[in-house]
């Protein structure tokens, strides 16, 4: 009798194993890639200021409180999707944000912030994209949680919605005892 | 810039998430250096588009990590330093074949281990046949019609 249900089993297991697969994986993006530098220090860099070009900031000059890095650029459509989530997140006061303009015309990016809004506590300009490398970025939108020592604590992938916030922002935010 | 970004909206503004425009492939200074970089850009799996290699997307990205690739190999780094150099911006994603670690002896091995479980039911069914077959009863051959 149960050698005849063997089959019956093996065929339970494998779709319980199926299924917890899809449930791990569900509403999670797998084609993101982790970032290898969660843990560490950000990358060195040296980049100007929105609309201050003479103003160059390096990882040294954010430290003291944690910030929120988000990359953005005016030809990103999903960009504009987070806008509204990245501003209230930005009022709220419960952290720097601080904007990363990548691949991005100054004109460009000076339109689109006329129109949708500035949010950020500064702007790092990345024209060429050279500094994305080293920050392991690779589209837009990518946002980044560094902490007051400059270690980077955390990033997500596409765009940032209220249950990213809700879910992963503030946890990490009461985690690090964030104080702007 | 403009107006390719606006197109690529149009296109892509269902997408999860975007990239900018593509730009004219690099330029070589001989034979060698295009050979090697070619071979070099192949063995490497573009981070956007994931199912293509660094050689064959044309995500804007990838362009930006070909002309990487060809500024560190004209500084004289070795293929081993440019996939390290990789690797520890964009994690083991962008190898095809990642180095032979405990976090990827499942991936190596798994496959192999797999086929080993297979062929070993395999032979415990054979087995139990071949024997229970030559104590039944002499059967009959089937009949052609």
């Amino acid at each position: 009798m149960i050698r005849r249900l063997l089959p019956l089993f093996a065929f339970l297991a494998l779709a319980g194993l199926l299924f917890a697969g899809v449930r791990m994986n569900s509403g999670k993006d797998t084609s993101a890639i982790p970032s290898p530098l969660i843990g560490k220090p950000v990358p060195a860099f040296s980049l100007p200021v929105f609309d201050d070009a003479s103003r160059k900031l390096s990882g040294k000059d954010l430290l003291g409180a944690p910030y929120l890095l988000n990359v953005w650029g005016s030809w990103c459509p999903n960009c504009r999707e987070e806008h509204p989530v990245i501003t209230r997140l930005a009022q709220s006061g419960k952290l720097r944000v601080v904007g990363y303009d990548y691949k991005d015309s100054a004109e460009d990016a000076r339109r689109w912030l006329a129109e949708f809004g500035n949010p950020y506590a500064l702007i790092l300009v990345d024209e060429d994209g050279r500094a994305a490398l080293d920050w392991g970025i690779y589209g837009a939108p990518e946002t980044f949680l560094i902490d007051a020592h400059g270690i980077v604590r955390w990033k997500h992938v596409g765009p940032v919605d209220e249950s990213v916030v809700r879910d992963e922002i503030e946890p990490w935010l009461a985690k690090l005892g964030a104080a702007p | 810039m403009n107006r390719f970004a606006l197109l690529f909206a149009l296109f892509l503004s269902a997408s999860a998430w975007a990239q900018a425009t593509v730009e004219a492939p690099p330029s070589f200074r001989n034979d060698a250096e295009e050979q090697r970089f070619r071979d070099l850009t192949s063995q490497l799996r573009c981070v956007m588009c994931q199912n293509q290699s660094l050689a064959d997307s044309n995500a804007q990205i990838a362009h930006d990590l070909r002309i990487e690739i060809l500024r560190m190999m004209r500084e004289g780094k070795s293929d081993a330093q440019i996939k390290q150099f990789l690797v520890e911006r964009y994690t083991d994603f962008v190898l095809y074949q990642p180095e032979v670690k405990p976090m990827t002896w499942a991936l190596w091995f798994g496959p192999a281990l797999l086929l080993l479980v297979g062929a070993g039911v395999v032979v415990v069914v054979v087995r139990k046949h071949g024997t229970k077959l030559p104590a039944g009863e002499p059967r009959d051959l089937p009949e052609d019609e």
